[in-house]
């Protein structure tokens, strides 16, 4: 079994009109068992922009603290906070540092820049970074990440119909997963503020 | 059955197919029971039949595909019989292929049996079961014993042992004495007891199973013993899942309970007082 596999877990993220949203499965497991149903993978790392993790959950939460680490540092240093695409470039080359012995993570950024622009993105586990102009996916659920998103993703989504449309592409995605469920975090961000909903769905 | 039992009963000793014009008299004469007395399957052409099949079904093969190796089936003896309880998810890797596969195998009227390992081997075996059962019945005048049952299958996976068969079984029926139930699996292993799980969550199952068991369980407790103890293998294993499929075994045969959504069953059971078993 490959080690991506190990613990389980689904991260999406997609643009809407003036708008961007990212979701998670809450599963953490050993391989197939599970563990806790309250292992969430998105983090915010600046007040416009999330950062989701899904792959090996030790290197989940090191990242995770790496990168709260990165980006405070980051805006004391430029007294600013940092933009998406910037740190979509913190991320990858943070990744690449470790090319030979990777972090097993495949990270997956949502946010909006200064001018409120959508910006999402994934790298690979070695910092390859993919920007997608309607949507990414990473973790265990990809492939039927894909086959969802591909169907319900239209443009210009508003706020509520960008929620209603990634729900259900992960959902979905996520009952056709052994490794990945047993809840979702939805958080839709919008200029003026963000929306973060917890989903009930299947429990296993 | 006995204008069955006589037809069958002369056909074995007087039937000839030597002369052509008579085939049409020998027709009726055909004997099932001596036509398939052994399935034969036709075996790659390869020096070592056993190291080319592994070679290609072998977690490692990149062209693997078996369906259904995540299961959780459990089976106990009570007061009132048997409690024979599965869950219905089919996986292949990590995928769901179905939620909705039938894991209880009605062998006949009389005779459970449940499903765990390979999907095709389990199907395949316990219908080559049933038919001989009844092969039994229109001999013999009377029903096989569940412990005659199991020894065939037993036997028939034994001849197979090494070549790559995967099935992890219970049977359970009634007959002369009583309720009975026994483990069967591809190993040749074949034991009688009176509580089993198999599968890949049935260390969950069984958790839940030992908690809540007791032999004069009432019918309505040792069907929610059941239904509870898959509902929490199929909560905690990633490979177990779908619903639950409950069956009581009773003297006048088996009884399909009913089917239950672990979707909706979990919610029915959050909304309980904790620390009410069964």
């Amino acid at each position: 079994m490959s080690i991506m596999e190990y613990n389980g877990g689904a991260v999406v993220a997609m643009v809407g009109k003036n708008c961007v949203a990212i979701a998670c499965d809450k599963r953490l497991g050993v391989q197939a068992m599970t563990i806790s149903t309250e292992f969430k993978k998105t983090f915010q790392a600046t007040p416009k922009t999330y950062i989701g993790l899904p792959g090996l959950a030790t290197d989940v939460q090191t990242l995770a603290e790496k990168f709260r680490f990165k980006v405070n540092m980051y805006r004391l240093k430029e007294e600013r906070e940092i933009e998406p695409r910037a740190l979509a470039h913190l991320v990858s080359s943070t990744l690449y540092e470790r090319r030979f012995g990777p972090w097993f993570v495949e990270p997956v950024i949502a946010g909006l820049d200064k001018e409120n622009r959508p910006f999402i993105c994934s790298t690979d586990l070695i910092g390859c970074i993919n920007f997608a102009k309607d949507f990414v996916v990473s973790g265990t659920t990809s492939n039927q990440l894909y086959g969802m998103c591909e169907s319900l993703w239209e443009p210009d989504l508003e706020p509520e119909d960008l929620f209603e449309t990634i729900s259900q592409s992960l959902m979905n995605a996520v009952d056709r997963d052994c490794l990945s469920g047993w809840g979702a975090e939805v958080t839709v961000i919008t200029p003026e503020k963000i929306i973060t909903r917890t989903l009930r769905s299947r429990q296993d | 059955m006995d204008t069955l039992v006589s037809k069958y009963a002369n056909a074995a000793s007087s039937a000839s197919f030597d002369n052509a014009d008579n085939l049409g008299d020998n027709l009726s004469g055909w004997d099932a029971a001596t036509k398939f007395a052994l399935p034969a399957f036709d075996i790659p052409m390869v020096a070592n039949p056993t190291d080319f099949l592994r070679a290609h079904t072998d977690a490692s093969a990149e062209n693997r595909i078996r369906i259904q190796h995540g299961t959780t089936t459990l089976a106990f003896k009570f007061q009132g019989g048997i409690i024979v309880a599965v869950d219905s998810r089919a996986s292949g890797g990590s995928y769901i292929a179905s939620q909705t596969v039938k894991k209880v195998i009605e062998i006949n009227p009389y005779l459970l049996g449940t499903m765990a390992g390979g999907a095709a081997d389990c199907q395949y075996w316990e219908r080559e079961l049933g038919r001989r059962c009844r092969l039994f019945e229109l001999r013999n005048k009377e029903r096989i014993s569940v412990a005659a049952a199991s020894k065939i299958l037993s036997n028939m996976v034994y001849d197979y042992k090494g070549m790559g068969l995967s099935m992890g079984t219970m049977i359970t029926g009634w007959d002369k004495t009583g309720p009975a139930l026994f483990y069967v699996d591809s190993d040749g292993t074949r034991m009688k007891g009176e509580r089993f799980s198999v599968g890949s969550g049935s260390t969950f199952a069984y958790g839940v199973l030992d908690t809540g068991y007791d032999y004069n369980l009432s019918v309505p407790d040792a069907i929610e013993l059941g239904r509870r103890a898959i509902y929490h293998a199929t909560h905690r294993d990633a490979y177990s899942g779908g619903s639950v499929n409950v069956f009581h075994v009773k003297e006048t045969g088996w009884e399909f309970i009913g089917n239950y959504d672990v979707g909706e069953l979990h919610w029915h059971y959050h909304a309980q007082p904790k620390g009410v078993i069964a």
